[in-house]
């Protein structure tokens, strides 16, 4: 296969993939982030424990984190084909990959907001913050570089399942590197395609990095 | 000012406090002194309810917190400042953006705010300090940031959490120096805890000493040293215990040089020999305590004219 060849099959499925993983960044970062902070507040211990609220979440969040995506994948069709009216292409598999990032992306946000010390929490608190002020004013924008660092991870999970989403009809560069890759034997394509989503995930990688330490003052 | 009554605080079946009643005054600086694990930070926690006492009330400025719902105690917190021990500090605002936070709690505009900030950066020394970042800063500074935090919202009272606990001692001098200022030019009650005697000696007017639980003496500094026995005299002016037999411990507060020894020499027949002894600077003034053995056949009537000059006399043998 020559570049000729190659171009007009790499650049669309590249498209393609970005904007799988580039939506449900957004809608799971949406709903991650609100449960991750409920994980924490309604813990024992926590901002206002209801801690039968925080073990049905929390059991929530383990059931999505404990299925394989290929499996939740299909699982959910039905879930899918009721939100966006099909089961097939890429706006499609928004719906499960958002699905499956969610609690992955929430435990995370959990960790992040459980590293920022109890001593400015209370703080906030001897000084008469409300409950809502703490989250807003001192947890979140205290862990904010934990969540960057976070989400970072959640994008580059993204792209590995959504390379699932692809042997599904989903379209992408997991699509390109099946039906060229693994049905053709066409192997510089599949060079090609493994050298590009390493060169993404590296780019990726390194500006959430960056971000995170620029937001970082410790 | 403050006032708990009953205060008993419990985590299963470790009892943090143990009926505790404290008592602080308007415009004073009360030391809770003890060691860890003594129950003085539940102490303090309690008294703006980030700890829920088990059982017992606490009254600040005149408000029973204990009986009020969220929304009202958070609004009686904004009166009461407090400053803790490792500074916390938020990492993500600069100096300015720490200090404004109560204000923004508060609901203050952000002109307000702003001004507001200037002038409490003035007040604890670090003007021109607004845009830099807590890690840019010594201990001593961020302790300073702290406070002026805590004074953002004009409050009556201060709580003061082992909040020298982590400085050096010229730094944790120039905090209390600072605490002391503010105490004296704006009225501030504070009410600090501590396992350092230094910061007692050194700015409290009235102190609770605690063990286990509980509060084993409390009382003005002063009153407390010409009171015989008691435990904050010992600890302030260490001398070896138990006393020698035949030796006689002399308390006295108020101008260290009255000539009280020279005069049992001259007018009676004694010798007089110095065992041990220390001179300290108090915020109230200045106390010492010396151990003599007095020798000599007027040693009784020597020892009654020591006890006719207002000295707290202690001879070993008797009873406290």
């Amino acid at each position: 296969m020559t570049w000729e060849e190659m171009l007009p099959l790499l650049w669309p499925a590249t498209l393609e993939t970005a904007q799988m993983v580039g939506w449900s960044t957004l809608f799971t970062a949406l709903l991650g982030l609100p449960l991750g902070v409920a994980l924490v507040v309604f813990d024992r211990g926590g901002l206002r424990p209801v801690p039968a609220l925080k073990s049905a979440l929390g059991f929530v969040v383990n059931i999505g984190r404990s299925l394989p995506f290929i499996v939740l994948m299909i699982a959910i069709i039905p879930f899918t084909r009721l939100v966006v009216g099909t089961t097939i292409g890429t706006a499609a598999f928004v719906v499960p990959l958002t699905v499956g990032a969610v609690p992955f992306f929430a435990r995370l946000v959990e960790t992040a907001l459980r590293e920022v010390g109890t001593d400015v929490v209370q703080a906030a608190q001897a000084m008469g913050a409300s409950r809502a002020a703490v989250v807003r004013k001192v947890l979140l924008p205290e862990a904010l570089p934990g969540l960057v660092a976070g989400l970072t991870v959640t994008v580059v999970a993204l792209i590995g399942y959504s390379a699932m989403a692809g042997t599904l009809g989903g379209g992408g560069l997991g699509d390109l590197a099946v039906r060229y890759g693994y049905q053709r034997f066409e192997t510089l394509l599949m060079i090609v395609t493994v050298v590009l989503l390493l060169v993404i995930v590296q780019l990726l990688q390194s500006l959430g990095d960056w971000v995170a330490r620029r937001l970082s003052h410790k | 000012m403050i006032q708990a009554v009953g205060l008993r605080k419990q985590y299963g079946p470790t009892v943090a406090l143990d009926g505790v009643d404290l008592r602080v005054r308007e415009g004073e600086i009360y030391g809770v002194l003890g060691q860890s694990g003594a129950g003085k930070s539940t102490l303090l926690r309690c008294v703006n309810l980030l700890e829920r006492p088990t059982a017992g009330t606490v009254t600040v400025a005149g408000q029973d917190l204990t009986a009020l719902g969220d929304r009202e105690l958070n609004r009686a917190r904004q009166r009461i400042g407090m400053i803790h021990q490792h500074f916390a500090l938020l990492s993500s605002r600069t100096v300015a953006g720490n200090v404004a936070f109560p204000l923004e709690v508060m609901g203050v505009p952000k002109a307000e705010r702003a001004r507001r900030v200037g002038e409490l950066l003035e007040l604890v020394g670090l003007e021109g300090r607004g845009g830099d970042r807590p890690h840019q800063l010594s201990g001593g500074q961020k302790q300073r940031v702290g406070i002026a935090r805590a004074l953002a919202g004009n409050p009556s009272v201060l709580l003061s959490d082992e909040a020298t606990s982590a400085l050096d001692p010229a730094t944790t001098q120039s905090i209390l120096a600072l605490l002391k200022r503010l105490n004296t030019e704006l009225g501030l009650t504070i009410l600090l805890i501590t396992h350092e005697m230094t910061v007692v000696k050194s700015v409290c007017d009235s102190v609770a000493i605690m063990s286990r639980g509980r509060v084993e003496e409390s009382g003005g500094i002063a009153e407390l040293i010409r009171t015989p026995g008691s435990r904050l005299t010992r600890e302030i002016f260490p001398l070896p215990e138990p006393a020698p037999a035949g030796s006689v411990t002399l308390t006295f507060t108020g101008d260290p040089r009255q000539p009280v020894v020279s005069e049992v020499v001259r007018r009676f027949d004694v010798d007089l020999s110095i065992l041990g002894g220390s001179i300290e600077d108090l915020a109230g003034g200045s106390a010492g305590r010396l151990r003599v053995a007095l020798d000599g056949a007027d040693a009784d009537a020597a020892l009654a004219y020591l006890r006719g000059t207002g000295l707290i006399v202690e001879a070993a043998g008797e009873a406290a």
